[in-house]
């Protein structure tokens, strides 16, 4: 490859048997300038107009921090959560074979096609203090709905599929050979699984995660039914931002917008960098 | 270590993989498990290893009964065909995971196995490469590590499943050879499964011939070649050729006629003739000898194959001749095995007819000096 740069000079693509590279490149450019950079330039250029000194006022205002802390950090606990429930839904499901699996694997879609406010409000009947589940946990003193508990709950049934459904598909690739090649060498099951099983999973796990923490940050419709959004406490960055346009304060609302934009590119860039330097490293990418 | 089978069985949904089989391998040995598809040598090898429980049946590692352990417990090497590497992990990884994953109690320290771990890396000449990770590696690297992998938890016995399977066949030469150098050198008690029976005769000390989850015939390369025990074993090792004949009074008959070869210790009856196609004489007159007009020629390396139509049923048999021998179509040539087996026929025929030619492909163009 190196070679071949070096002795033919710098090349704009390797030549390719597969015709069609600068229609579909060019296709992907427009298309993603249209749908993703044009409208995202927009939140960066009305944040601009603001000038520094009131976009940074804006940015550090406490209910700002505080939204931008709930909405990142009830992510970050939500995807965690995904993270170890859905490789253990995967695990099941790839597996086991039982009577009911094939609803069970279309169960786990459901979050997907409902609209999220069918789930907000669904959450919150179930786990308000007269609700099912919310009234079992109250006389323990556990309040869900209305606090940020809430939030977070909403947030992993959101993202549950997206951890299940990229670690799924790898799983079941495993080799059953490599797990025999384990248990011949004298490794115990759970060595097995630590040591063999979950290493291989690594980078569709990172995968999901990702994907399971990026759709948690940008929800909106579950959460502002079970939050409660009381400022300071249970609201996110997402409300925030609907309230600031309700009260006609477009630059308010972009330089929050702004700011959850720079984070979730700098979070997700470094979960990539992660994710890259494992699948080089378990020899995916070669 | 000496492994002993005894009236193994093996049962996948009520269907026989494995069929009352008993085995005994000496220690030291290096056995090969050889037959087509289906006749249950990669089933008998996880029975060894414990991958697989037996339905019935015992299987001892010197006196202990290792049926009675778990796969972790017996301590065996095993091998995969398509190397079953950890790829998240180098080279030296792979090969000292076996004695990472020992409890604390007998686990050696972290020096002694990483010393362990390059010894056995330089046993299998990957000196240099112990960095690298699986994906990094030839085939041929590959199935190495797999081995060293397999020797560093200084197994009972090693058992290999069709070891050379996924490589091409100048890598597999190559190993082969390299394989039992090793061998010779630790001293394992082997045991490898495979279908190639260029393979099984070179390599090994003794073989198993296996069909139809039975045992057909345990021996030495010699003993299987030369002195078939029945009639798979002929058609399946080597080239052969087969036609149906009676036997009456010690003579051999076809339609009727004495083809001159007498079979004292054979009961009159049908039987089937087995012979190779290259240990025949040709004669010149027919008193007393097989005849059949030219159907088919072809030339295979250094001889040519005449396929003849023998008798009113015109049964196909093959004979070799010189490269010089004309062979014009629809000739008469007139021959006599010179080397033969006959196996009685009792109800209907005792075995599919395997008259077809099993010499093995040349695939040298995919072979690369490296592996």
């Amino acid at each position: 490859m190196t070679t071949t740069t070096a002795e033919t000079g710098w090349h704009f693509r390797r030549p390719s048997v597969i015709p069609g590279f600068g229609l579909t490149l060019g296709f992907t450019i427009a298309y993603l300038t249209l749908i993703i950079l044009i409208p995202l330039s927009g939140v960066v250029w009305r944040s601009a107009s603001l000038g520094w000194a009131d976009f940074w006022t804006i940015a550090t205002d406490e209910r700002t921090l505080q939204a931008l802390k709930i909405s990142f950090g009830a992510s970050l606990i939500a995807a965690l959560v995904n993270v170890a429930f859905g490789v253990l839904v995967a695990w099941v499901l790839v597996r086991y074979s039982f009577p009911g699996r094939r609803i069970v694997d279309a169960v786990v879609d459901l979050p997907f096609a409902l609209p999220t406010a069918v789930a907000g409000i669904a959450l919150t009947a179930i786990y308000s203090p007269n609700g099912w589940i919310g009234s079992l946990l109250a006389p323990l003193d556990i309040k869900v709905a209305f606090t940020p508990l809430g939030i977070v709950i909403a947030l992993i049934f959101i993202g549950l599929p997206f951890v299940v459904r990229t670690v799924q598909p790898v799983m079941e690739e495993i080799d059953r050979e490599v797990e025999e090649a384990a248990a011949t060498l004298g490794a115990h099951r759970l060595q097995t699984v630590s040591r063999v099983i979950l290493p291989s999973l690594a980078p569709a796990i990172f995968t999901g995660f990702a994907l399971a923490f990026a759709r948690a940050v940008g929800e909106y419709g579950s959460v502002i039914f079970i939050a409660g959004n009381i400022p300071y406490v249970s609201e996110i960055a997402p409300l925030l931002i609907v309230i600031r346009l309700e009260e006609f304060d477009y630059a308010a609302a972009t330089a929050i917008a702004a700011v959850m934009l720079a984070i979730s590119f700098a979070m997700l860039l470094v979960i990539n960098l992660i994710q890259a330097w494992s699948r080089r490293r378990y020899g995916y990418g070669s | 270590m000496e492994v002993q089978v005894k009236n193994l069985r093996k049962e996948f949904d009520r269907f026989p993989a494995l069929d009352d089989v008993s085995l005994g391998i000496r220690s030291g040995e290096l056995i090969a498990l050889l037959g087509p598809s289906g006749s249950g040598k990669t089933t008998l090898l996880r029975l060894i290893a414990g991958l697989e429980t037996p339905t019935e049946g015992a299987i001892f590692f010197g006196d202990e009964d290792a049926s009675r352990k778990t796969v972790q417990e017996r301590n065996v090497g095993f091998v995969f065909q398509h190397y079953a590497l950890f790829r998240h992990m180098t080279v030296l990884e792979n090969v000292s995971f076996g004695l990472k994953v020992r409890p604390s109690a007998t686990r050696p320290s972290r020096q002694a196995i990483r010393e362990r771990a390059l010894e056995l890396l330089d046993l299998v000449q990957l000196s240099g490469l112990e960095k690298r990770y699986p994906a990094q590696l030839s085939g041929g690297q590959r199935q190495r590590v797999a081995l060293a992998r397999a020797m560093a938890i200084e197994p009972k016995v090693l058992l290999l499943d069709e070891p050379f399977g996924a490589l091409d066949a100048q890598v597999r030469r190559d190993l082969r050879r390299w394989l039992r150098a090793i061998h010779d050198t630790t001293g394992h008690t082997t045991v490898f499964v495979t279908h190639d029976q260029e393979e099984a005769l070179e390599l090994a000390d003794r073989v198993v011939v296996m069909n139809k989850g039975r045992i057909e015939q345990i021996g030495t390369a010699d003993e299987v070649y030369d002195a078939p025990g029945s009639p798979f074993v002929y058609g399946f090792i080597g080239e052969s050729s087969s036609l149906p004949v009676t036997v009456e009074g010690g003579q051999v008959l076809i339609a009727d006629r004495p083809i001159g070869l007498t079979a004292t210790d054979v009961p009159d009856g049908k039987a089937l003739l087995y012979y190779r196609p290259h240990d025949i004489e040709l004669l010149d007159g027919c008193g007393g000898c097989i005849a059949g007009t030219v159907a088919a020629s072809r030339r295979v390396a250094g001889t040519r194959r005449v396929e003849l139509e023998v008798g009113g049923a015109r049964e196909r048999v093959e004979v070799e001749l010189p490269i010089d021998h004309p062979a014009a179509q629809k000739s008469r040539i007139a021959f006599r095995p010179t080397r033969w087996k006959l196996f009685p026929m009792g109800e209907g025929r005792p075995e599919e007819k395997m008259s077809v030619s099993r010499s093995q492909p040349l695939q040298r163009e995919l072979a690369p000096a490296e592996f």
